[in-house]
């Protein structure tokens, strides 16, 4: 199969199901149609990353797959056919939204095309807008429930994250600026041509435009203290929305940081980026850490855990090396499968429970014998705990940072990782284990496989990465940092 | 680049041009009512076509006509009718609660284009630019920029907030106008195109908020918080 006709399936699947959703207007038709698509789409996406001929341009030069793209897109393809899964069991559980479904499931595909373009967008200007159509659509999906605190969820996110944005913009134009130094008046600003013009730009154009584009990004990332958006969207949406915008989203746009980054690094003027970079990610784990601490409410503790994980990446590609790189990626991934798992054990005590306060999640042991297991698991997972994949990934990132001038930036990830630890686990030895005075339910009500397996299938490769790193995978994350400029 | 050799004709247009817009920006920071604030943006965006298509003109860029065809019609037209359509349904008709006394955010916007002042001449200095209307024209962009954001904190209701994004918006396309004049033509109509849709969401939000939460008010979004 030729990378023409991948990238194809890849982006007419979910576009598909976004027309012919519409256009039949069956909420069976679309779930399962939702469904076939993003198999299709995980089944395409793979393999990309460990194809051969990487880097190159498709589409008239429109479209750059290379190693780190197909990367994140690997991500999003398997949150996409993780949320698609489990969302036939949540949205059904409302039965009068039924005629809402094939709306849902249009913006859910539409959601997951535009971020399956984004990472593989090659000009600069054009993955502006891929990021901003990106909001666009989960704006709708924030909203989907219509009431008082979506709505005011959806609102803050479109306004914070559209004026965030507009700064990316402002670096991208001085990046263009800096880059007529070099090319003339006209020419096209792509990843490649930023990154051959970047050692003769103007220094000081270079600087400002990287640190402009990394507010601006880092606004949609979900880095502290641009953070503000994210834990409302993420508990005011649906938890298969939410699970997409954590796992798969803030993705997206941390590759457009990364790539300007590598920019910085190819001119050598990489020293103040990767600062800053390091600086916003260890606010976001204390913003993380503390708020997990006092959080009361189920959703937006996953939220603020979300918040600490970007911040686990900005220290990953902020201390840079090949190391750093690799832990990066590999985090990328784990986090992807690990917060699916959350937000859906979330979505399922919130069912039952009819409550989003941890207060009134009480006896999760009693309720959900299987489900809880596995949710117990994912809390364990993703608070870093070995055998689980995070463990490595944030243990290859402090390493990294060991040895480097951030010595200072590794030591105080690692007390706040404990913090985190314990505060993420306390709330869980709550819900599982304190005395309570609900009444625990009978026995366990299965709420259909839909909602369980998708659990368990997040849960499974989250173990195997934690006790086996692929050979291959090693490989491909030399690539990318070669390819980043990442010194070993 | 264009604005190391232009005629003085041309180089106080521009200038013109630039600092009319500048001067719109503080009607819209210093006005309340919603339907004023919304003709200065309109009026700003035609300022904006006008400097695209002298810009084209002087420096030879033909695509640059097609630009400042679309600036006029998208941001000059569609925009401002879309906001009005937007406006009619709500019953409010200006900002009723203020931040900061209309003064003190007079002041406060003057001193942004101070700071945006000394930034602009910083970059040019260590880029050996002396060209006075690159200077003015990063001032124009940096400071539109930080009154933007200004009127977004300052300001509750959903209009004046969509209507700050915009300006952010307009003043990154006055300077991309004046600094690097031949950034493709693709990228600048994409760019419109992606604001007609932004602005439509709001649209649709906007409705939804009126209905959910009975306000368009930032003030009334308030149950979120931890």
């Amino acid at each position: 199969m030729s990378l023409t006709v991948r990238l194809l399936i890849l982006l007419l699947a979910p576009l598909l199901v976004v027309l012919l959703g519409l256009g039949v207007r069956r909420a069976r038709f679309s779930e399962y149609l939702n469904l076939a698509a993003s198999i299709a789409v995980l089944l395409v996406a793979l393999p990309l990353p460990f194809l051969g001929g990487l880097p190159t341009t498709l589409l008239g030069g429109y479209l750059l797959v290379d190693p780190l793209g197909a990367w994140v897109v690997m991500c999003v393809a398997v949150v996409y056919l993780l949320s698609s899964i489990y969302a036939i069991g949540y949205m059904r559980h409302d039965v009068h939204r039924e005629a809402q479904l094939p709306l849902f499931y249009a913006l859910l595909a539409g959601f997951a095309l535009t971020m399956l373009i984004a990472p593989l967008v090659n000009s600069i200007g054009v993955y502006w807008i891929a990021i901003e159509l990106t909001t666009l659509v989960s704006t709708f999906l924030v909203g989907f429930e219509r009431n008082a605190e979506s709505m005011e969820a959806a609102w803050k996110y479109i306004i914070v994250v559209s004026s965030g944005i507009s700064l990316a913009l402002l670096g991208t134009a001085l990046l263009y600026w800096g880059g007529t130094f070099v090319y003339g008046q006209t020419y096209q600003l792509t990843w490649a041509s930023l990154a051959h013009a970047a050692p003769q730009m103007p220094p000081v154009l270079l600087k400002m435009g990287f640190l402009l584009a990394l507010i601006g990004y880092g606004t949609k990332v979900g880095l502290a203290p641009m953070h503000t958006w994210l834990p409302d969207a993420h508990s005011e949406g649906p938890a298969p929305v939410s699970a997409m915008l954590s796992g798969a989203l803030l993705n997206t746009a941390m590759v457009g940081i990364v790539r300007f980054l590598a920019a910085t690094d190819a001119a050598g003027q990489g020293a103040l980026p990767h600062a800053a970079l390091v600086i916003l990610g260890v606010l976001s784990l204390l913003v993380g850490a503390l708020f997990i601490v006092r959080q009361r409410q189920i959703k937006r503790l996953m939220a603020y855990s979300s918040v600490e994980h970007m911040g686990v990446l900005a220290l990953g590609f902020g201390f840079g090396g090949t190391l750093g790189v690799a832990g990066a990626l590999y985090h990328m991934i784990n986090h992807s499968l690990a917060k699916p798992l959350l937000f859906f054990g979330a979505g399922n005590a919130m069912h039952h429970y009819g409550s989003k306060r941890i207060d009134d999640i009480r006896s999760v042991w009693q309720v959900f014998p299987v489900s809880g297991a596995i949710w117990l698991c994912g809390a364990v997972a993703i608070t870093g705990a070995p055998p689980f994949g995070l463990f490595l990934s944030e243990f290859a990132i402090l390493r990294a940072g060991w040895t480097r001038p951030y010595l200072w930036a590794a030591i105080v990830m690692l007390l706040l990782l404990i913090v985190i630890f314990v505060a993420f686990l306390n709330h869980f030895r709550a819900m599982y284990l304190a005395e309570s005075s609900i009444a625990p339910v009978e026995h366990e009500d299965w709420y259909g496989g839909w909602r369980v397996v998708p659990m368990a299938l997040s849960l499974v490769p989250l173990l195997v990465l934690g006790m086996w790193w692929p050979s291959s995978w090693t490989v491909l994350f030399h690539t990318i940092a070669n390819a980043l400029g990442a010194t070993p | 680049m264009l604005a190391n050799h232009l005629d003085p004709l041309a180089a106080s247009l521009f200038s013109l041009l630039a600092i009319a817009s500048l001067l719109l920006a503080f009607v819209m920071l210093g006005s309340r009512w919603l339907k004023d604030y919304m003709l200065a943006f309109a009026a700003q965006s035609w300022l904006i076509g006008i400097l695209s298509a002298l810009i084209g003109y002087y420096g030879g860029y033909q695509e640059l006509y097609w630009v400042a065809g679309f600036t006029v019609l998208f941001r000059g037209v569609v925009l401002p009718w879309l906001i009005l359509r937007i406006l009619r349904r709500l019953n409010t008709a200006r900002e009723l609660h203020e931040v900061l006394s209309t003064s003190t955010s007079l002041v406060i916007g003057a001193a942004a284009v101070i700071f945006a002042l000394v930034v602009a001449m910083r970059i040019t200095d260590d880029l050996g630019i002396t060209s006075n209307v690159v200077v003015l024209a990063l001032t124009v962009m940096f400071s539109m920029k930080l009154i933007g954001f200004l009127m977004l904190t300052l300001r509750h209701e959903a209009i004046s907030q969509i209507l700050g994004i915009l300006v952010l918006e307009n003043g990154i396309f006055l300077g991309t106008q004046i600094l690097v004049p031949g950034m493709p033509l693709m990228i600048e109509l994409v760019l419109l195109f992606d604001l007609l849709v932004a602005v439509a969401c709001f649209g649709v939000l906007v409705r939804y908020l009126l209905t959910q939460i009975g306000s368009t008010s930032s003030r009334e979004l308030r149950r979120l918080t931890g």
